[in-house]
């Protein structure tokens, strides 16, 4: 069966499909958060943390 | 009472003199709750429906006068100040509810292990069951999962994570009652469940059995466990929010939504324990799926991985190998896991494109799952020796091993034509056991025999050598659980598909089960081993705490600047 196109139709389709692009740009700016060259020293740091306690 | 003094110590207050004592606000309040409990479950028990029900309820009298009882007789007990957050200077940690939950963790692994081993034998010589309905093998089998999965586990989860955002964020647990409301509550919970499988109350959802009033208690303590450790986090003193934190969080956070999206049910009476759940058909077997695949993402991974990111590195005295990939790890498990539950679901009434998506996310898990298997593994360079020297380690460093090969077989049997010949047959038993015994299991025996002398204070183990019998007990047992398993599986999925020349199935059904026996004699054996090297630990722990030297706290003056 061929989907119609009404105004419904669109708007739903919109809605669900704007999440791929969306989540695909999140991950994408996570992984630049992580491998961004200033963070690295912070990174190094953190990666200490377990062992730097009181 | 011998037994109270292990777990609690009197805590030094602030010394103010001035202070006058009074209740606190959640003292009285949480009393006064207890007491309205108690009064409506003495109401329930009597006018009780069924006979499980009004047992349940008795339960429920009886621990909320406990529990009154307990908070006034503490206010008596305690100084009049609250405990201190810091002595002279250092954070002063909540060790209390964290000694409950693995003296509790490793009472359920117990108990957990061993009703595995009498369900394994049941298989093996059906006898076993002696025509009792309370021992029968569909009983039993719920009374299994969820003593190793949610009290076993879920005890290990609770007191790892109340220790690790303490010591992670340099600052002591948020709550006074709030995190023994956790602790005690949730393994109420774990006892009205189990009780509950055995009387045949079941709303008969794997890993999701309880009925409706367990099910509304586990909400009440679980966001009472999410806001401790959220609170926690909020008034940390490092700026820096660890990554087992994020682990931690994420697993908190994911268990209560899926347990709302799996359990929304209607009681048949109020007074009764039988309810029916709002979804029906294949909504149901999609929502249970995805409530039990991510039980397996978020309790069984994601929980333990946050004992791996922070007990490796700690144990090993070595950084973690790549704390950007730690990052990445986290996100891209949290972005891929939420998909993979249709997997359970092939060649179902489940939409094809469904399968096909659940499907594709289970098969890129992988990357995720062995990013972070290397990176647990590679934390270990530079401290490769002592491997041979620490079977502490050993025990951690092997539970990722263990991680790395059933997150790969996990994906593999995910892909339709491989579930086609896996699904519903022993395979599914072998890769799941490879999971637990061997990632989960050994993930959080080695985060115990770490936590029990850090949390009592002790100076180390009772004993190393045990640890290393321990050590090869249990694997050994693994390995017979696993081979035996993979063995029966295909054999049991090649017998279901095998036919004729003419067209007909070539074995009837008995003669499959027929085929399995020895395999059914071989896994009791490898559970029987793991049983034994779980009572060897225990032994451990108990002499640890009884015997063990007191660690000596080093005076504030030699600590090293930071």
């Amino acid at each position: 069966m061929k989907a119609i196109l009404t105004l419904d139709n669109l708007a739903s389709s919109l809605v669900t499909t704007i999440w791929t692009p969306v989540f695909v740009a999140i991950f994408l700016a996570i992984i630049t958060y992580a491998f961004w060259p200033r963070n690295k020293a912070a990174f190094d740091e953190a990666a200490r943390l377990p062992l730097r306690e009181e | 009472m011998v037994f109270g003094s292990v777990f609690f110590q009197r805590e030094s207050a602030m010394p103010q003199l001035s202070i006058s004592k009074s209740m606190t606000s959640g003292e009285s309040g949480l009393a006064a709750l207890f007491a309205v409990t108690a009064f409506l479950c003495v109401i329930a028990a009597a006018k009780a429906l069924d006979a499980p029900f009004a047992f349940h309820a008795s339960l429920g009298a009886l621990a909320s006068i406990a529990a009154v009882f307990f908070i006034i007789n503490n206010y008596y007990d305690r100084p009049a100040a609250l405990p201190a957050q810091e002595i002279n200077g250092r954070p002063n940690y909540n060790m209390g509810p964290i000694k409950f939950s693995s003296f509790m963790a490793m009472f359920w692994g117990i108990a957990g292990f061993l009703v595995g081993l009498i369900i394994a034998s049941q298989l093996a010589w059906p006898v076993l069951n002696f025509d009792l309905p309370w021992i029968q093998f569909g009983r039993l089998r719920p009374l299994h999962t969820s003593a190793v999965i949610f009290a076993f586990g879920g005890n290990v989860l609770l007191a790892t994570s109340f220790y690790v955002v303490q010591k992670s964020c340099h600052v002591r647990l948020a709550g006074y009652l709030a995190p023994w409301f956790v602790v005690v509550g949730y393994n109420f919970f774990i006892l009205i469940a189990g009780t509950g499988y055995l009387l045949g109350v079941t709303q008969s959802k794997e890993y999701a059995e309880p009925e409706w009033y367990a099910d509304l208690w586990l909400t009440i303590v679980w966001v009472t466990y999410l806001l401790v450790f959220l609170v926690t986090i909020i008034k940390r003193k490092e700026p820096h929010i660890f990554v087992a934190n994020w682990f931690y969080l994420a697993f908190i956070v994911t268990i209560a939504v899926l347990h709302l999206g799996n359990n929304p049910a209607l009681p048949v009476s109020f007074l009764g324990s039988k309810s029916y759940i709002a979804w029906g058909g294949i909504q149901d077997a999609m929502f249970q799926w995805w409530y039990g695949h991510n039980a397996v993402g978020f309790f069984l991974t994601a929980g333990f991985l946050a004992i791996m990111y922070y007990f490796i590195p700690k144990r090993a005295e070595r950084p973690i190998y790549s704390y950007r990939l730690s990052i990445i790890h986290f996100w891209a498990l949290i972005f891929l896991y939420i998909w993979a539950g249709p997997h359970h679901l092939h060649y179902t009434a489940l939409p094809d494109w469904t399968q096909t998506l659940g499907m594709t996310f289970s098969i890129m898990l992988w990357m995720p799952s062995w990013g972070g298997m290397i990176n647990g593994l590679m934390t270990l360079s530079g401290a490769w020796d002592k491997l041979r020297t620490d079977p502490v380690l050993r025990m951690l460093v092997v539970s990722v091993a263990f991680y790395g090969m059933s997150t790969f077989e996990g994906p593999m049997m995910s892909i339709k034509v491989v579930n086609s010949l896996s699904h519903y047959t022993d395979w599914t038993i072998g890769h799941v056991h490879s999971g637990a015994l061997g990632w989960v299991g050994f993930v959080s025996f080695g985060a115990l025999y770490c936590l029990v002398p850090w949390a009592w204070n002790r100076k180390g183990l009772y004993s190393l050598k045990l640890v290393n019998w321990h050590f090869w007990i249990a694997t050994l047992g693994i390995v017979l659980y696993i081979s035996a398993m993979w063995v029966s599986g295909i054999l049991q999925g090649l017998m279901w598909r095998a036919y004729t020349s003419l067209g007909f199935l070539e074995y009837s059904f008995i003669e499959t089960v027929e085929a399995m026996h020895p395999f059914y004699v071989i896994r009791a054996a490898g559970g029987a081993l793991f049983l034994i090297g779980a009572l060897i630990m225990a032994y451990n722990l108990w002499m640890t705490v009884r015997v063990g030297e007191q660690e000596v706290q080093m005076p504030v003056a030699l600590q090293p600047a930071e």
